[in-house]
């Protein structure tokens, strides 16, 4: 009919194909994941083991090693790619993901001193996990409140939560025994190493709850983003949805850091990814394809790829550490945003 | 069509903390009429219409939306009859006109709403109001001032409510541009009926654009009424603190004030 309906259609003809690609992505690196390891198996033999047919070999690698791996790498990456792009939308900022502002560092300290002062072992460290990032993310909100919120004094005040949270973190490491050392130390890389199916019902419900809300709440963040007054204007009540959104944040953050340990910069880097695939708005989808496949494919290039086996964090960390350098050189320049 | 919604403060008392900035004031605005209020920086003028757009939450007295007090009304419902175009909005980066206008559409879409033809007609209206439909797929970030101010109140027009709020429209804006924004304000008042409530600081635009004046001096209502009858040197003299002569603006035939400074006065007869 006119030029705005016909440039809307061909947007979203655009990000309806980004997501397609992304969803093959993901799938692709699922496929590879499961099909490539010590042994390789071939689609067949995978599609038996899925189907719950006995396959000798294939059965334990693929069934009981593989696949929790795997499902679980794109369920976290998944959860970390939403918190963090909700975090970065509200706050309009780049820098403001639940990593980079302590709430990661909330989990793992919480988790790291269970694990060493009371011997906290399986779902008990979950729920360590859990409680201290949503502890953080409180705390993080409510020191940083005047009234309302303000995305550089939420986010500076998070950075100081979270350094702090790295020196408890170090010094219960040279308080406890080494055996619950290398326990503990998974809550600071980050790391696939240990998964297993029982890891995946809680990490799978959670995301059942989560995910819808998370996809709900988003058709509001498009309003708030236009600033508090547009969206009161519009019927959107700023700090309400920005506290529902935190809580929806928090929690996807807390539960993926309770199965798999903090996976450096996973949060940080989906959004933005996915802001550059789909300029002017990436809704929740795309954040997510693009956590699980930065999830899955740093586990694979991390246990695969390289010489040396290296946990996920590590691989997220090395590609995310540079942008960080970069985006906070940018948004020191002159004239730069950040 | 003129809008008959009726937007009235009832003795509202609206502040900051403990600092109040706006005392026991009631003003009914005349529907289907552009009403200015002017008053001088900090006099609460703002404020006032902050309150009525329902951002601020009167420390005491109620706004009143057709005689109801908007407070107790869903705030969703009271976004389909009373818009407002705020001082300093933020457009996402990256995104494009037609989308940012298409946002505006969010208080008349179900809770799984697609996009339907009224949206579609609504955006393009606003658009095409607001001239800037052939810029409906460029990035807001590229447009001039101007052109921004323009899809921000394209946005608002989008939403379809029977009253419009505009706290400074103008400001950044040079000379041309402020007018053509009240000349589109005023379009819409004339073709659509929209009650039209903004704050300006340009008392001399003021004055000519007005139907209906407000003048604000220290949280409360100094005068009001049509501008041949609030804008005299007395009410600037109270309200602004300032010497001035009204003469009147040969263009429109509203009163238009000269300052009077300490310099450049010389021409005075007084």
């Amino acid at each position: 009919m006119t030029a705005a309906r016909a440039a809307r259609r061909a947007r979203l003809r655009r990000h309806r194909s980004v997501l397609v690609v992304l969803v093959l992505v993901v799938v692709a690196l699922l496929a590879v994941t499961l099909s490539i390891g010590e042994r390789i198996y071939g689609p067949s033999e995978i599609i038996r083991v899925i189907l719950g047919q006995d396959v000798p070999g294939a059965s334990f690698t693929v069934g009981r090693l593989r696949l929790p791996r795997a499902i679980i790498a794109l369920l976290i990456g998944v959860a970390f790619g939403i918190a963090g792009s909700l975090f970065q939308r509200m706050l309009r900022n780049p820098l403001a993901s639940p990593d980079i502002i302590g709430i990661s560092y909330g989990s793992s300290a919480v988790a790291v001193v269970a694990i060493g002062f009371f011997g906290a072992t399986g779902p008990a460290i979950s729920i360590a996990a859990i409680i201290g990032g949503l502890t953080v993310a409180l705390l993080v909100y409510f020191l940083a409140w005047r009234g309302n919120v303000h995305g550089a004094r939420l986010i500076l005040i998070g950075i100081a939560i979270g350094t702090m949270l790295f020196a408890v973190i170090q010094w219960v490491l040279t308080r406890i025994e080494v055996y619950k050392a290398a326990e503990a130390l998974r809550w600071i890389t980050g790391s696939l190493n240990s998964a297993f199916w029982g890891d995946v019902p809680p990490l799978a419900i959670a995301l059942l709850v989560l995910v819808p809300v998370a996809f709900a709440v988003s058709g509001r963040l498009k309003i708030l983003e236009l600033g508090d007054e547009a969206s009161a204007a519009l019927g959107v009540a700023p700090n309400r949805t920005r506290l529902l959104i935190v809580v929806i944040a928090v929690g996807l953050t807390s539960v993926a850091t309770a199965a798999a340990g903090p996976v450096a910069f996973v949060a940080f880097l989906a959004g933005p990814i996915a802001a550059r695939l789909l300029p002017g708005g990436t809704g929740v989808l795309a954040p997510a394809l693009v956590g699980g496949a930065l999830v899955l494919g740093a586990d694979f290039t991390g246990s695969q790829l390289l010489p040396t086996t290296f946990p996920v964090g590590v691989v997220t960390g090395v590609v995310g550490a540079p942008y960080l350098l970069w985006l906070i050189a940018r948004s020191n320049r002159p004239g730069g945003t950040s | 069509m003129t809008s008959t919604r009726s937007l009235a403060t009832d003795a509202v008392t609206v502040g900051y903390d403990d600092r109040v900035v706006v005392h026991d004031l009631s003003v009914s605005i005349p529907p289907g009429k552009v009403s200015v209020i002017v008053g001088a920086n900090a006099c609460g003028k703002s404020t006032l219409l902050k309150s009525m757009a329902r951002l601020l939450k009167p420390q005491s007295g109620a706004v009143l939306l057709d005689g109801r007090s908007i407070a107790e009304q869903p705030t969703r419902e009271v976004a389909k009859t009373l818009g407002l175009l705020p001082q300093t909005p933020t457009a996402p980066e990256g995104i494009v006109v037609a989308d940012l206008v298409g946002r505006g559409r969010y208080p008349h879409r179900s809770f799984f709403g697609r996009w339907s033809d009224d949206d579609e007609r609504a955006v393009n209206e606003a658009l095409t109001l607001t001239g800037i439909l052939d810029l409906a797929d460029r990035p807001v970030d590229e447009l001039s001032g101007g052109q921004r101010q323009r899809v921000w109140i394209a946005l608002a027009l989008a939403q379809r409510t029977d009253v419009l709020l505009l706290d400074e429209p103008t400001t950044f804006l040079d000379v041309s541009h402020q007018v053509e924004v009240l000349d589109l304000l005023t379009d819409l008042n004339l073709e659509r009926g929209t009650t039209v409530v903004m704050v300006l600081h340009d008392l001399n635009l003021a004055a000519r654009y007005a139907d209906h004046l407000f003048a604000v001096k220290d949280g409360r209502l100094h005068s009001e009424g049509p501008s041949s009858e609030v804008v005299t040197s007395e009410m600037v003299r109270e309200v602004f603190g300032m010497e001035s002569r009204i003469v009147i603006d040969e263009v429109s035939g509203t009163p238009l004030v000269l300052p009077v400074g300490r310099h450049h006065s010389a021409q005075l007869r007084l």
